[in-house]
């Protein structure tokens, strides 16, 4: 995993300066731009808060907390892919355990971890709110509906 | 069948755009209600009935009334689009087809509490919704809808079930965690950066614009006594044609499920969550009930999110238990020792009965932590949990005896 640096461009800081401005205190921008943190650096690394919290004047231990309530921010490394398979209620009983089941043999990795190649990581989440199609997953920033394992082998040859 | 209201554009592909928002009568309503008083429209919205549908099912008139009318500074509305209830889906629709009837309702609710900035707090997952909500606003301060005395924030969430609570909600708003705030004060009173803040969900907000158009009486009309107008039922689980449906809040638990075409599974029915997981259970022979607030109630269960999840009889309820266990073992936020303790206690509990090792104790140890545990934390999140914790085991207490004994 090649280091990536820890620090926002020009124009990203610009846009943080814009976040901040859209509330009345602008530590409400915190959400908005760790997702910026993640989406530029991969995930949200303990510099990655550092850095974060200087842009906030905010202590490095606030933000922590923060990244650790929520379960969208990466403290490790992710997949080039994230695959988050709904576990609740209406899609278990559609069978999610099965679409479980056949991912994890597919990747050869236990829910929770990532490809050796780095290319997925496989996720089981509660509820995504789409129980109509179910069983259902999220697929980065994608929803896949109505799943079978044929569909999810589909799904799988389009990530790379 | 009742007329469609929240839903009628919702078979358009492009019901999503200003251009056929206009052509379907979108925002008169705001053009009326320029030229109304502040307190006529929360007067309006009183006499319609309309009642929170994000869950608590709150009056929503009565919500607005209570910012304090000599208060100078900002007063703040608050979207709850962090939708997250297991079995609810409807905010979703909302938002990706018909983003300006939300719109148009903040600018009339905004109106009503004398609001100039209002947010609208969207769940992380929801991406595209996102993406088309954002798209609406920019379209709507294009048009000179927005930025002329309202302006809108959209905020993404990150990630917790907890955050559609208001005050946690309030919290994530302003950076931080999502731990909900001790009440009173009330966000009314004291809500988001320590102003007084109104709360309302996606759903709540869309019906606004209608009730100002076609009047109260005509909105009141379409429910019960207690409870104005339609809502959207989301419906899942072992149905033959899983989906929204949108009905007056009248209709009966056996009327909804007929309309979602029937039982599937083995076509007979066990029980029905009728308003996401946090409502309690009714068995196969309790869905005669309206399914408005004050009808779930009186049946010991809630309206809430009017998120039905139907059980066949082939579906396994200590094998539910398990799945909602893990639910709110995962989303309790840890702040109140009873919940943070006893959720996850209970789905360690629900796993070893569901495996063979239950012990003979267990039952009754579950219902005694989640009865005198309920009603003793900061917020609702706990009372939610207990909901299916003592429903499921009271109502079903066979199915998971037979387990205990293996």
């Amino acid at each position: 995993m090649s280091t990536v640096r820890v620090e926002f461009s020009a124009e990203q800081l610009a846009e943080v300066r814009r976040l901040q401005g859209l509330y009345p205190d602008p530590r409400a921008a915190l959400l908005p731009v760790l997702h910026m943190a993640q989406d530029t650096f991969g995930h949200v690394s303990l510099e990655a808060e550092e850095y974060v919290a200087t842009l906030f004047n905010l202590s490095p231990a606030h933000v922590h907390e923060v990244v650790t309530f929520y379960t969208l921010y990466f403290q490790q490394p992710k997949g080039r892919h994230v695959v988050a398979v709904c576990h609740n209620l209406s899609c278990h009983l559609a069978g999610a355990p099965r679409i479980i089941e056949h991912l994890k043999q597919r990747l050869g990795v236990p829910v929770g971890e990532t490809t050796d190649d780095g290319r997925i990581t496989l996720q089981s989440v509660e509820c995504l709110c789409a129980c109509e199609h179910a069983p259902m997953m999220q697929v980065d920033d994608r929803y896949e509906f109505d799943l079978t394992p044929e569909k999810v082998d589909r799904i799988l040859v389009r990530l790379q | 069948m009742t007329e469609k209201i929240l839903t009628r554009n919702f078979d358009r592909a492009d019901a999503h755009t200003l251009a056929v928002y206009r052509e379907t009568g979108g925002y008169t309503a705001w053009e009326k209600a320029r030229a109304m008083e502040p307190a006529g429209i929360t007067d309006e919205v009183k006499k319609a009935n309309l009642r929170g549908l994000g869950g608590a099912g709150f009056p929503t008139g009565m919500k607005w009334s209570f910012v304090p009318k000599n208060h100078t500074g900002p007063v703040y509305l608050v979207i709850n689009a962090d939708e997250g209830e297991p079995g609810t889906f409807k905010d979703r629709y909302l938002l990706e087809r018909d983003p300006h009837a939300l719109i148009e309702g903040m600018l009339i609710a905004a109106r009503a509490i004398r609001c100039e900035k209002a947010f609208v707090y969207i769940r992380g997952e929801y991406v595209e919704p996102h993406r088309r909500f954002a798209a609406a606003v920019k379209d709507a301060y294009d048009a000179g809808l927005l930025g002329a005395g309202l302006d809108i924030v959209v905020h993404r969430g990150a990630g917790a079930y907890i955050c559609g609570e208001e005050t946690g909600l309030i919290s994530s708003l302003e950076g931080k965690k999502g731990w909900p705030k001790v009440k009173p004060p009330f966000p009314a009173i004291k809500g988001a950066f320590g102003m007084p803040t109104i709360v309302n969900n996606v759903e709540t907000i869309a019906q606004v614009p209608h009730i100002i158009n076609r009047g109260a009486a005509w909105f009141a009309g379409l429910g019960t006594k207690t409870m104005g107008g339609t809502r959207i039922y989301s419906v899942s689980g072992r149905v033959k044609r899983p989906g929204i449906y949108e009905e007056s809040v009248g209709i009966t638990l056996r009327q909804l499920i007929d309309r979602a075409g029937g039982v599937s599974g083995n076509g007979r029915l066990k029980g029905v969550v009728p308003g996401g997981s946090s409502a309690p259970i009714l068995r196969a022979d309790e869905i005669d009930v309206t399914m408005d607030v004050d009808g779930l109630r009186n049946a010991g269960t809630m309206a809430g999110s009017a998120g039905v999840i139907v059980f066949d009889e082939t579906v396994s309820v200590p094998e539910a238990l398990m799945v909602v266990a893990r639910f709110y073992a995962h989303e309790s936020c840890g702040q109140c020792t009873p919940c943070r303790e006893s959720t996850g206690w209970i789905y360690k509990m629900s796993e070893r009965i569901l495996a063979g090792h239950g012990r003979k104790e267990d039952l009754d140890t579950i219902l005694d932590v989640s009865k005198r545990g309920a009603g003793t934390t900061i917020c609702a999140f706990y009372d939610g949990a207990v909901g299916p914790y003592i429903s499921y085991i009271e109502k079903f207490r066979d199915e998971f005896e037979v387990l205990i004994r293996k």
